[in-house]
C-alpha cells in the first residue's frame, strides 16, 4: 500500500482528485452561504427579472427602448452602447496609433520628440484620470444649453452635448426653451470615452507598432532601396507586410483591452453595458450574482470573438514556410 | 558653408539640414511640428504659471475671468490627498512606513548590491508585518487608525503593493498549474487565468464589493480595503501567471532533465532549479505589471473607496468651498502628475534592466 505512494502516477492522482474534493467542498460552502444571504434578504434567484419593466430612462439607445421597456431590454441598449464605443474605439486607436508609431521612427527629429512624448505622457497615466478629465475638465467647460455655440446654421455645441441635422429623419436641431432640440446628438460621455480610449489606446499600439517595424530585418529595406523602390513602396510593400507579423498579436492584445477598458464608461455616466446592466439594473433588482454573471459572460464572449477574428488574420498574415 | 565658420556651427546645421530639413516635405513637417510644440508648451506654462493663481483661502480667489491653474486647492488639500483622513498626529506611521519600503528596495533594485537576498526576505517577511502593525496600530500603544480613515496616495500603494505581493504566489502556482503533467490541475488553472483575462477588472471588483459578502456566513463582515485587495489580487495573478509562465517556457528542457536526473522532488525541482532562472528572465515583465496594476488601482474608485484618484475626485466634485472652474482641472493635473512620476520612473526602470539582462545574455 504505501509502496504506492511513491509511483509518481498514483499520487499525481491522488493530488487531482484532493484538489477536486476541495474545490467542490469550496463551491458547496460558497453557494449554501449565498443561498442563506439571498434568503435572509428575500432575493428570488433566477433569470426571471430579466421581463421585469425597467422604469428608467437611459440617455443613449441605437435600438428602440421605453421606461416601460424590461431589464432584458436594457440589457441590449447597454450592449449596443458597448460594441459601438468599442468598435469606434478599435478603429480611430489603430489609426492614432499607426500614425504615432510611424512619427516615433520619421527621420524628422522634431516629429520623432513630439511622438515620444505624446507615448510617454499617455501610456503612464491611468485611463481613468484621462477619462474624467475629458469629461469634468474639458466638456464640462463648453456653454450651458441656452448659450450654445451655432457653429453653422442648424449645428450646436454645448455640455450637454454635439448637435447636427438628423442622417434619419432630417430633423433640423434648433434651440428650444430649454435646451437645443431636434436633429441628431452626440452625447458628452460618448465623446469622452471615444476620445480618451483613442488616445490611451494609441499610445500603446503606437509603440508596438514602432517595435514591429524594428522587427524587421535591415536587409529587406535595402534590398529595397537596392531594388530602386521609393521610400513609400518600400514601406508599403516591403516592410509593412513584414512588420504585420510581430504586430498582430500584441494589437489583438490592445483591441481586447480598449474593449474592456470601455466599461468605465459607469465613471463618467456614459450608458455602456456595465453602466446599465451592471449599475441601474443591479441596483433597481437586487439581483447581484445573476446580473454579475450575465456581464461577466458578454466580455467573455467579445473577447474570445476578438480573438478568433485577429487569429484568422494572423493566420492569413503569417509567414508561409515550405 | 565658407572656411570661415567654426566647426560647431557648421556641425549644427548640418544636423539641422539632416534631421529636420532634408527635403520640402520634412522643413513642412519641422515648421508644423514646431508652431505644435511652441503653442502647447505656451499654453502649458500660460496657464500653471502666467495665469495661475497661487493666494487665496477658498475657491472664489480661482473664479475670476481667465484663471488659470488654482494652486491654493492642492495646498489646502495636499495632506487628505496623501493620506486621506488619516489622523494629523499619526501620520509619520504612514512616513516610517514608506522609509523602511524604500530601505528595504534599494539594496534590492541596485545593480551592484551584495545585500540582495537579506534585501528580499525583508520585504517579503519582516516589512509587512511591520506595515501592517504601524499602519493600522491598535498594539504596542500605537492608536488604533480604522481603514476607513486611509485615503489617497496611501490607499493607492497599499492596494497596488499588497495586491502584488498576494498574487505573486498565487500567480507562480497558476503559471506552474498551466504547464503541468496533470490535466485537472492544467484545465482549471487555464480556465482561471483565460476567464479572468476575459473580463474587465471592474467587474471583478464589483464582485469582489457586492458578491464577496454573500459567500461568507450571515453574520461575517469584511473590511471593504481587504475586499478591493481581494479583488486586485486574484485579478493580478492571472496576468502575472501568463508572464512567469513566459519565463518558464524560456528555461531550456535540459534544466528539467538534470533536475528529474539529481533525483529532485517536484517542488524543489521548480523552487530550486527552475523558478530561479525563470523569475530572473522575466523581472523586466514583472515590472510592467506593477506599472499596469499601479495604474489599474484608480479603478477602486468605483466601488466607492478614495485612493488618490478617488479622493481628488471627491473633492473636485462636491466640496463647495473650492467651487471653481478652474478646480477640477487642477486637481487632475496634479493627480496625474504622480501617477505619471511613479509608472514613468518604473517604466525607466525596466527599460534599463531590459538593456543589461540582454546585456549579459550576449
Amino acid at each position: 500500500m504505501f509502496d504506492r505512494l511513491y509511483d509518481a502516477k498514483f499520487r499525481g492522482i491522488v493530488l487531482q482528485v484532493l484538489l477536486m474534493a476541495g474545490l467542490v467542498a469550496l463551491l458547496y460552502i460558497i453557494a449554501s452561504n449565498t443561498a442563506a444571504n439571498l434568503a435572509r434578504q428575500n432575493v428570488a434567484s433566477g433569470f426571471g427579472f430579466l421581463g421585469r419593466t425597467s422604469g428608467f430612462d437611459i440617455s443613449q439607445k441605437l435600438i428602440s427602448y421605453e421606461n416601460t421597456s424590461t431589464f432584458g431590454r436594457a440589457f441590449w441598449v447597454g450592449f449596443a452602447n458597448t460594441l459601438l464605443v468599442a468598435i469606434l474605439g478599435i478603429v480611430l486607436a489603430t489609426v492614432l496609433g499607426f500614425v504615432m508609431g510611424l512619427a516615433r521612427l520619421s527621420s524628422n527629429w522634431l516629429v520623432a520628440r513630439l511622438a515620444t512624448v505624446y507615448v510617454e505622457i499617455m501610456r503612464n497615466v491611468p485611463l481613468l484620470l484621462q477619462l474624467l478629465f475629458w469629461y469634468f475638465a474639458v466638456l464640462r467647460s463648453l456653454p450651458m444649453p441656452l448659450d450654445s455655440h451655432e457653429l453653422w446654421g442648424g449645428i450646436f455645441l454645448n455640455r450637454r452635448g454635439f448637435y447636427f441635422p438628423s442622417l434619419f429623419d432630417g430633423s433640423l436641431p434648433h434651440l428650444g426653451r430649454f435646451n437645443v432640440e431636434g436633429g441628431t446628438v452626440i452625447l458628452p460621455e460618448f465623446a469622452a470615452l471615444l476620445v480618451g480610449l483613442v488616445v490611451y489606446t494609441a499610445a500603446f499600439i503606437a509603440e508596438i507598432v514602432r517595435a514591429g517595424i524594428l522587427g524587421v530585418p535591415k536587409g529587406q529595406r535595402e534590398a529595397a532601396a537596392a531594388l530602386g523602390l521609393p521610400a513609400a513602396q518600400t514601406l508599403r510593400l516591403v516592410v509593412i507586410p513584414q512588420a504585420l507579423r510581430i504586430i498582430i498579436p500584441p494589437l489583438t492584445n490592445q483591441y481586447l483591452n480598449l474593449t474592456k477598458n470601455s466599461s468605465l464608461a459607469v465613471a463618467i455616466g456614459y450608458p455602456d453595458l456595465v453602466s446599465v446592466f451592471s449599475g441601474t439594473v443591479l441596483n433597481l433588482s437586487n439581483q447581484a450574482v445573476e446580473v454579475i454573471l450575465i456581464t461577466m459572460a458578454v466580455y467573455l464572449t467579445l473577447s474570445l470573438i476578438t480573438s478568433l477574428a485577429m487569429n484568422t488574420l494572423n493566420a492569413r498574415m503569417a509567414l508561409v514556410e515550405r | 558653408m565658407n572656411a570661415a565658420t567654426p566647426a560647431s556651427v557648421q556641425r549644427a546645421s548640418e544636423w539641422l539640414r539632416t534631421n529636420l530639413f532634408s527635403t520640402w516635405g520634412n522643413t513642412l513637417l519641422t515648421l508644423v511640428g514646431a508652431w505644435l510644440a511652441a503653442k502647447l508648451t505656451y499654453a502649458a506654462v500660460d496657464w500653471m504659471l502666467v495665469r495661475g493663481v497661487f493666494q487665496g483661502a477658498d475657491g472664489t480667489a480661482c473664479e475670476a475671468e481667465g484663471a488659470g491653474a488654482c494652486w491654493p486647492f492642492i495646498r489646502a488639500k495636499f495632506g487628505l490627498f496623501m493620506f486621506g483622513r488619516y489622523p494629523d498626529a499619526e501620520r509619520w506611521r504612514v512616513l516610517l512606513t514608506y522609509a523602511l519600503a524604500i530601505a528595504g528596495l534599494v539594496p534590492l533594485l541596485s545593480p551592484q548590491s551584495n545585500g540582495k537576498l537579506r534585501a528580499s526576505l525583508f520585504l517579503l517577511g519582516v516589512f509587512p508585518v511591520l506595515a501592517f502593525v504601524l499602519l493600522c496600530g491598535g498594539v504596542f500603544g500605537l492608536a488604533e487608525v480604522k481603514t476607513q480613515l486611509w485615503g489617497g496616495l496611501l490607499v493607492t500603494l497599499v492596494v497596488a503593493s499588497a495586491g502584488i505581493a498576494a498574487s505573486f504566489p498565487l500567480g507562480i502556482a497558476l503559471a506552474l498549474g498551466r504547464r503541468s503533467q496533470l490535466p485537472i490541475v492544467r484545465w482549471l488553472s487555464t480556465g482561471y487565468i483565460e476567464i479572468v483575462r476575459g473580463v474587465p477588472l471592474i467587474t471583478i471588483l464589483f464582485m469582489a464589493s457586492v458578491m464577496l459578502p454573500l459567500f461568507l456566513p450571515p453574520d461575517a463582515t469584511i473590511d471593504k480595503l481587504l475586499r478591493a485587495l481581494i479583488g486586485v489580487a486574484l485579478f493580478s495573478a492571472a496576468y502575472l501567471a501568463e508572464v512567469i509562465r513566459g519565463g518558464l517556457q524560456a528555461i531550456p528542457r535540459g534544466q528539467f532533465e538534470a533536475a528529474d536526473a539529481l533525483g529532485l522532488s517536484y517542488l524543489r525541482k521548480m523552487g530550486l532549479v527552475v523558478l530561479p532562472q525563470a523569475l530572473k528572465l522575466v523581472i523586466p515583465g514583472l515590472v510592467n505589471s506593477f506599472i499596469s496594476l499601479f495604474k489599474d488601482t484608480s479603478l477602486v474608485m468605483i466601488i466607492g473607496m478614495f485612493d488618490l484618484l478617488g479622493i481628488v475626485q471627491q473633492s473636485v466634485q462636491s466640496d463647495t468651498k473650492w467651487f471653481s472652474p478652474q478646480t477640477a482641472t487642477t486637481g487632475y493635473v496634479f493627480a496625474g502628475a504622480i501617477f505619471w512620476v511613479f509608472s514613468f520612473a518604473m517604466s525607466r526602470y525596466s527599460a534599463h534592466l531590459e538593456r543589461r539582462l540582454n546585456a549579459g545574455a550576449r
